[in-house]
């Protein structure tokens, strides 16, 4: 064939995104830069024109806007602090507090970061189980299902009597927690392949372990990821809950027993200090999946090819 | 009506009366007998639903026949093995791996077929030459054009120097600029590497440009209604296309498409 060079362009017609995974955490908003008339049309767009600036500066703007008019209202109002703190109340405590609060977020880091890799772990290998015979997934999927919708709260108590060591119990709870959007979303990947891709293979006469490879695993990837994703803040819910049940003082308290503490002592300012911690360590947790689902399926996949 | 081949020429594919009724009944194929020898460009025409798919399907082995028998090259499908004669089959869609780039996915079959790296990339660095993509090694499929990704899927097909290549209406989904520039490089590259083609289309018009011999299916049930040969030389231009023969091979296959449309076989 002649060596005739077309160019490169994006392509339109990729795949539909498969349904498990989530839309990008931040849409892509239009740029909000008025074209003024004089304006060259292909200049690169200025600083706040850009979507990889305007994801950063929006929500930013919204919670400054947020943070001053929770200032502003509980100045104006005079409410006390053992109702609601003021946001500079709560940063202080969160100085002044620093020893007992970071030691808790390292407790309650650990049990989630330890529960969201059993469960990673777990979650793959029963998928695996699953799409080996649609017999094993029939029998095992409706005790999956069982699992997934009784809640933690409930088995909680059973788990940490049965269990002598309190990290142990608490990490099976969160972990039973993250579990089920890993094996769903997994099996779910497994089994999604392109049939033409699976008869191509065939064609070629693939053995069962180079279709596992080579097709059936990267399909996977992306559904792996958005299971991920969800999993990773489930952990952490679970893993808070857990320490609440479990009532853990001392040294190896997590910022659930702090909240509980400061529930007791009437010390809101703190409670309000441990409840931002949890959640930015959730948020946390969402931004180090959207990257590592970004350096994973970057390039390839409809839902993470660049839209700037 | 059944146009023999040339009675010198080896056959590459036999058809023996193989049919295909689905389980709900269906009749996909009535019985088709059909020769096809080395070197010939033959294509399959038909409306949608004729069957042409299926046949093509069986003849790569991705079907079971439900009677009857097809050889190539004389053996079973399923006993056609890499060590020997290759055949490719190409897709009506790219059928590309997303995650891999145009070199991985070209040199997939090698890969599968365990020809060493080394060997493999030398292969693939030829056939993406052949097909103009030479410079497109590295990049993803999502990174090409719709022409693009079908360039890499026929690249795919003749990395392994497969002697028969099955193409099922690999650029139906093209603009008709693409298309044509695609028909007349598969051309080439046939009269080039002296391939048997057997390729899928439901246009008149490219089944006159590439064939040197159309079967002409019906559908419902999917059958062979007639055979044409068209004798016309090689290598075949933009002229052919506006010259009297190919409008009265045109005019040909479309009446007979029209009839075998009309009646139906009860």
């Amino acid at each position: 064939m002649s060596a005739v060079v077309e160019s490169a362009v994006p392509a339109t017609s990729q795949r539909p995104a498969p349904v498990a995974v989530p839309a990008p955490a931040v849409a892509v908003a239009a740029p909000v830069v008025e074209a003024s008339p004089r304006m060259p049309a292909r200049r690169r767009p200025p600083l706040l024109g850009r979507p990889r600036v305007q994801r950063v500066v929006y929500p930013l703007l919204v919670g400054v806007v947020l943070v001053a008019l929770w200032q502003i209202a509980v100045t104006a109002m005079e409410l006390p602090p053992y109702l609601v703190p003021s946001p500079l109340l709560m940063m202080q405590t969160l100085v002044t507090d620093w020893v007992p609060l970071g030691n808790a977020l390292l407790v309650t880091l650990k049990i989630t970061l330890l529960s969201f890799a059993v469960a990673t772990v777990a979650g793959v290998l029963i998928s695996f189980l699953f799409v080996q015979s649609k017999r094993i997934e029939t029998a095992l999927f409706p005790y999956a299902v069982l699992l997934q919708v009784t809640p933690i709260v409930a088995v909680a108590p059973l788990i940490i009597i049965w269990v002598r060591n309190p990290t142990a119990a608490m990490t099976i709870c969160a972990a039973l927690v993250a579990l089920f959007p890993i094996i769903s979303n997994t099996t779910l990947g497994l089994r999604s392949v392109d049939p033409d891709l699976q008869a191509y293979f065939r064609l070629n006469r693939a053995t069962r372990w180079q279709q596992l490879v080579r097709l059936r695993i990267p399909s996977a990837l992306p559904y792996f990821f958005g299971g991920l994703r969800i999993s990773s803040g489930l952990a952490l819910i679970g893993a808070v809950v857990a320490e609440f049940v479990a009532g853990t003082g001392g040294s190896g308290a997590g910022l659930a027993y702090q909240i509980l503490q400061a529930g007791f002592q009437l010390n809101i300012p703190r409670m309000f200090a441990a409840l931002l911690l949890i959640s930015l360590t959730g948020v946390a947790l969402f931004a180090a999946m959207a990257w590592l689902t970004q350096r994973a399926l970057g390039g390839w996949h409809a839902s993470e090819l660049s839209q700037d | 009506m059944n146009v023999p081949p040339p009675a010198y020429a080896k056959p590459a594919v036999e058809v023996l009366s193989a049919e295909k009724t689905y389980p709900n009944g269906t009749q996909a194929l009535l019985p088709v007998d059909l020769t096809i020898a080395e070197g010939e460009f033959v294509t399959l025409l038909g409306p949608s639903g004729c069957g042409k798919s299926t046949l093509l399907k069986m003849v790569a082995g991705m079907l079971e026949p439900t009677d009857g028998r097809l050889l190539v090259w004389r053996k079973p499908v399923q006993q056609i093995d890499a060590s020997g004669r290759r055949m490719a089959f190409v897709f009506q869609s790219p059928t590309l791996m997303p995650w891999a780039s145009v070199r991985t996915n070209v040199r997939l079959p090698l890969d599968l077929a365990g020809v060493p790296r080394g060997e493999g990339d030398a292969r693939v660095d030829e056939v993406l030459a052949l097909v103009g993509l030479d410079r497109f090694a590295a990049a993803l499929p999502s990174a090409l054009s719709g022409g693009m990704q079908m360039r890499v899927s026929i690249a795919r097909g003749l990395v392994t120097r497969p002697d028969l290549l099955l193409m099922d209406e690999p650029f139906g989904a093209l603009d008709e600029i693409t298309r044509h520039k695609l028909d007349a490089e598969l051309l080439a590259l046939w009269r080039e590497k002296k391939l048997t083609v057997i390729f899928v289309t439901h246009s008149i018009h490219e089944a006159v440009f590439l064939s040197t011999r159309v079967v002409m299916m019906a559908a419902r049930p999917g059958r062979v209604v007639e055979q044409f040969v068209i004798d016309e030389p090689h290598p075949r231009t933009a002229d052919f296309m506006v010259s009297p023969q190919f409008s009265r091979h045109a005019r040909r296959l479309q009446d007979s498409l029209l009839r075998a449309s009309t009646e139906q076989v009860s």
